[in-house]
């Protein structure tokens, strides 16, 4: 075994020594703690790249945590899929800490690096376990790091905000416990590929088990990714946060969205009995309320960041309706909509943040303020996120959603997901158009501008964001083909369980 | 009555117990009610490798029949887990409280009920 053959572990070690050692030197100097973070992040994006080169060959690697063999012991699983999530969350890890950094944000409260890296891990691990409690044990990591991060800089409306979001997350974790332990008694495994493998055999007595199994593993999914109707607890939490944390907790919904990728076609394929593709008889059309709410909440909005927060719901609900018919070329353009969804979030919440410190008193509320420095190319970089996350050309939001309208055509309802696709897209176009117009065009003269920021070294975060969606668009030939070959490696569970399950090699 | 229905029932009345507390609008209410539905996921987990009595989960030589150690191990990390997080709820509630001068979950402040057998103090519990 060489060193090369640890590398998927590798992604999760990082941040697990990265986080104490960030505690223990930040006692000494804080500067040390922000050091370590960002080698830390860039050593995980390093790595992330290595297992995308990986896994771009088509290959799928199962890592044997502790050697144990499969069944018995956990796997790491690294496919196209969980390479690419990886590097999606390092590189907006690197943006989030970047403008944490810049803007002091990470000097609110003591323990921001730690927490981070924390998050970073759970994240990581989610993403590469095969196996269902190993995946509640990286939940439960990155929520509890998230509680931290979330709480980060306090204040009353963040403590607020902050009981929901646990208590309705500790009611989620409770929910995902009991849909494992009922999935447990029927199959008798928790590896994800020996399930899929094994719901094939649930007795017949039991496939109403199975089924209530399935729903109650799903809701818990829905509820990570805000999906309606369980999406209520998500704007009020992402609007109140740090905005760096919150430009992170972009990947969050997501993290839901990849478990219901990766957990369905595996578990709950065409095996599975009573419990075949249980949540698609519901998926597409929450998926489709939540698009409408979503937008309608960018519509409505009060400040750039609650704004930000519904355009992420908005951009969760879109995605599914791509994910819901479970097909491999809507489900490639799903992915490509992904990362490019979770890099646009990022962009808005960060340039909220950016209006916010340069308005002074009047934040990021969506009304007409004092005149404020730098503010037309703040307001460019705001009508580019905007762009992006609207889904207008050039940026890749406009090609995500071609692929999507394109991709859905092959489902039998797919005149109700053209039509809210792009209804919603108007409908957030206006949205944003409003708040912007009132921002950044819009002001109340006799208001003297509050002091002004030194630099412009917080403008550097977003831009790098939306230079990311850019050679995202640039690169869409590239990005969408290995999208597809990972939508493709997702439904044919056979050949992945095939690599899990092997005889010990070595 | 068999041992499945002691703990079957156990389970649905923590339950119920914990989802009627959890819905209720006061913080220290919603803490008992998921530390309660906590206790029936424990139980339930414990309880999905199959009732036994009297049988080892870990090897021995003088036996042949073993209960399922597995479950036991989840059950482990469970309570682990839920423990720091009901440890975390009740001091963050308690911030809460201290913090906006309201034990309501969203915290507003809404005189209370009657039936909740609290003094309303009118919203000044931060400077008590």
């Amino acid at each position: 075994m060489t060193l090369a053959d640890h590398l998927p572990i590798v992604p999760i070690a990082i941040p697990a020594l990265a986080a104490p050692l960030a505690l223990l030197a930040m006692r000494r100097r804080q500067g040390w703690g922000t050091g370590i973070a960002l080698v830390s992040c860039l050593a995980m994006l390093v790595c992330a790249l290595a297992l995308l080169a990986q896994a771009n060959t088509g290959a799928i690697t199962a890592y044997q945590l502790g050697d144990w063999p499969a069944p018995f012991g956990i796997v790491l699983v690294v496919d196209r899929l969980a390479a690419m999530m990886l590097v999606l969350a390092a590189v907006l890890a690197l943006i989030a800490l970047l403008h944490a950094v810049i803007t002091r944000a990470d000097r609110k409260g003591w323990h921001f690096h730690p927490l981070f890296q924390f998050q970073l891990m759970g994240l990581n691990g989610a993403f590469l376990t095969g196996d269902l409690f190993n995946l509640f044990v990286f939940f439960e990591v990155l929520l509890i790091a998230s509680y931290g991060l979330m709480l980060h800089g306090q204040g009353p409306a963040r403590l607020k905000a902050g009981v929901q979001y646990v208590v309705v997350n500790l009611v989620g974790s409770s929910v995902f416990l009991i849909a494992l332990g009922l999935l447990y008694a029927l199959t008798g495994t928790l590896n994800m590929a020996d399930m899929g493998l094994r719901v094939a055999e649930v007795a017949p007595a039991d496939q109403g088990l199975l089924r209530i199994a399935g729903l109650l593993l799903v809701s818990v999914f829905a509820l990570k990714a805000a999906v309606a109707p369980l999406h209520l607890w998500l704007v009020r939490t992402y609007a109140v946060t740090t905005p760096a944390v919150a430009a992170l907790f972009a990947i969050m919904t997501k993290v839901g969205v990849y478990a219901l990728i990766r957990v369905v076609p595996q578990v709950f394929g065409d095996g599975a009995g009573a419990a075949a593709w249980v949540p698609a008889p519901f998926l597409l059309p929450a998926a489709m309320v939540t698009a409408g709410i979503g937008f309608a909440g960018v519509f409505v909005a009060r400040s750039l960041s609650e704004q930000a927060a519904y355009a992420v719901v908005g951009s969760t609900g879109t995605l599914l309706i791509a994910v819901a018919g479970w097909q491999a070329q809507a489900l490639g353009a799903a992915l490509y909509y992904l990362v490019h969804s979770t890099l646009a979030a990022a962009a808005l919440f960060l340039v909220a943040d950016v209006v916010a410190r340069r308005r002074g008193g009047f934040g990021d509320s969506a009304a007409p303020g004092p005149d404020f420095a730098g503010r037309s190319a703040v307001g460019l970089l705001f009508m580019l996120a905007a762009i992006a996350t609207t889904g207008l050309p050039p940026l890749s939001g406009f090609i995500g959603k071609l692929m999507i309208l394109k991709s859905v055509t092959a489902l039998p309802d797919w005149g109700w997901a053209w039509g809210v696709i792009l209804g919603t897209t108007l409908i957030g176009v206006i949205g944003f158009a409003r708040v912007g117009s009132a921002v950044f065009w819009k002001q109340v003269p006799d208001l003297t501008a509050a002091s002004a920021p030194a630099t412009r070294a917080d403008l550097a975060a977003p831009v790098i964001a939306l230079v990311l969606l850019g050679a995202l668009s640039a690169g869409a030939g590239w990005a969408s083909a290995y999208a597809n070959a990972a939508a493709a490696q997702v439904l044919d569970p056979a050949r992945s369980a095939a690599v899990v399950l092997q005889e010990r090699a070595r | 009555m068999t041992y499945e229905f002691l703990v079957a029932s156990a389970i649905g009345v923590l339950v119920a117990g914990g989802i009627f507390l959890a819905l209720r609008a006061r913080t220290f209410q919603v803490v008992l009610g998921l530390t309660l539905f906590s206790y029936a996921v424990n139980l339930f987990l414990f309880a999905s490798g199959r009732l036994v009595l009297n049988r080892p989960p870990i090897w021995n030589a003088a036996v042949t029949q073993y209960t399922d150690p597995l479950p036991q191990a989840l059950v482990l990390t469970a309570i682990v887990i839920t423990f720091g997080m009901t440890a975390l709820v009740v001091i963050l509630s308690l911030r809460s409280f201290l913090e906006t001068g309201s034990d309501h979950v969203d915290g507003d402040h809404v005189p209370s009920d009657a039936q909740d057998g609290i003094v309303d103090r009118g919203g000044q519990g931060g400077q008590a």
